[in-house]
């Protein structure tokens, strides 16, 4: 049972009372944009309240900022290598540490070999407000299962955290749509940062202003993107 | 502890001058066991009202990864790195076992429903395993109302 002002926008500072729950849900999650305030709910940034089956809530809204939050999966770029641990920059307020060890197959004589100005796609594992933000490139088991330092060249670019969002979402058609075209690599951070590559440039940069233009577009026009995008890109690959 | 031990030395041995010492000894460890019973029963225990811990009503996670079920970010098509599309295969059949296994809990029957269901079956199932004796009992009871009609033959018109 979802509230009845799902799909409403709302602004920071508004307040969300008694919200719905259904009975079979014991507690309703509180996503981004939402804060829990004693007996009340505040909205913290301006956007669509959506909703999710079981009791899932959140503010969707338009940013450019990324926020780092526990468990997105981010691009980094090495900036220092600072004893054991490394800074990256992850796009936030504050640049994030990377522990040597944190790669996988690393112990402390076996260094990662790993540089500064290295793209790494990696994991938040601490994100807190008053504390500096940790990335690791392993999961819980010690596999690296993607992570890890991204290399042979790719482009990389930044989009908006709406756009990256999208990218990833399950109804998106865009990463499908390029993927029966196109033979490519895409990485995607949640903090806005998108890397991608394939096996000519042209191709790459193509497909980079595809992702660019897709933002604002519904999977119809997303479709017919692509296909007007692989037409020119082989009458540019046959000159 | 060697006053709690079995094998006690009887008084007029300790009362010896060259036992002295023990009886010191003996004594001390007894002062000590006291004094640790002391500590372990008040020791950690604050005298305060009790605390009322709020009970919190919702659960919060900042992520969108979570509340928008997004896909994992490293994706691979038509070959170019098959490391990362190996990930995404298994990805997704992690994702379809999932699904499969919600659709199963809906189509099967609930805990409750199969109570519900069996207790309302519960009078039939005990004529089921009662003795063929007492079957016609609660047969009879239940047909007692039932005026009993006798069966004849019925002769057949002859047009």
């Amino acid at each position: 049972m979802a509230d009845k002002r799902v799909g409403n926008v709302f602004m920071p500072g508004d307040v969300l009372e008694d919200l719905q729950v259904s009975e079979s849900v014991k507690k309703i999650v509180l996503g981004p944009g939402l804060i829990d305030d004693g007996n009340r709910i505040k909205i913290s940034k301006p956007g669509i309240l959506r909703f999710r089956e079981p009791g899932i809530y959140w503010i969707d809204c338009h940013q450019k900022r990324y926020v780092p939050s526990k468990g997105d999966s981010v691009i980094g770029i090495i900036t220092q290598k600072a004893g054991d641990i490394f800074r990256v920059d992850i796009g936030g307020s504050e640049q994030a540490s990377l522990s040597y060890l944190s790669f996988e197959g690393a112990t402390k004589r076996n260094r990662p070999d790993v540089k500064v100005g290295d793209i790494v796609y990696a994991k938040l594992l601490v994100a807190n407000k008053d504390m500096e933000p940790e990335v690791v490139c392993i999961d819980s088991y010690g596999r690296s299962s993607g992570m890890g330092v991204i290399r042979n060249g790719g482009f990389l670019f930044n989009a908006s955290l709406n756009l990256v969002r999208k990218l990833l979402s399950p109804q998106c058609a865009l990463v499908k749509s390029l993927g029966h075209r196109f033979q490519f690599e895409l990485a995607v951070g949640l903090n806005g940062r998108v890397w991608a590559k394939s096996k000519s440039d042209i191709q790459t940069i193509a497909m980079a202003n595809g992702i660019m233009a897709s933002e604002f577009m519904d999977n119809n026009q997303i479709k017919a993107m692509c296909k007007r995008l692989s037409r020119a890109v082989s009458g540019m690959e046959v000159e | 502890m060697a006053a709690n031990k079995g094998a006690q030395l009887s008084k007029n041995v300790l009362q010896m001058k060259f036992m002295q010492r023990s009886v010191l000894r003996i004594e001390r460890e007894q002062n000590e066991d006291e004094r640790q019973k002391i500590i372990d029963d008040e020791h950690w225990v604050l005298d305060l009202p009790e605390y009322k811990t709020k009970e919190h009503r919702y659960l919060k996670d900042q992520s969108y990864a979570f509340c928008e079920q997004l896909r994992f970010g490293r994706q691979s098509f038509q070959g170019f790195n098959p490391e990362i599309e190996k990930l995404m295969k298994a990805e997704i059949a992690e994702q379809e076992l999932k699904e499969a296994e919600e659709k199963e809990k809906q189509n099967s029957v609930s805990d409750k429903e199969m109570t519900q269901r069996y207790s309302s079956l519960m009078g039939i199932l005990a004529k089921k395993f009662a003795k063929k004796r007492s079957r016609k009992d609660i047969v009879d009871e239940e047909e007692v109302e039932e005026p009993s009609k006798k069966k004849a033959f019925l002769k057949p018109s002859d047009d």
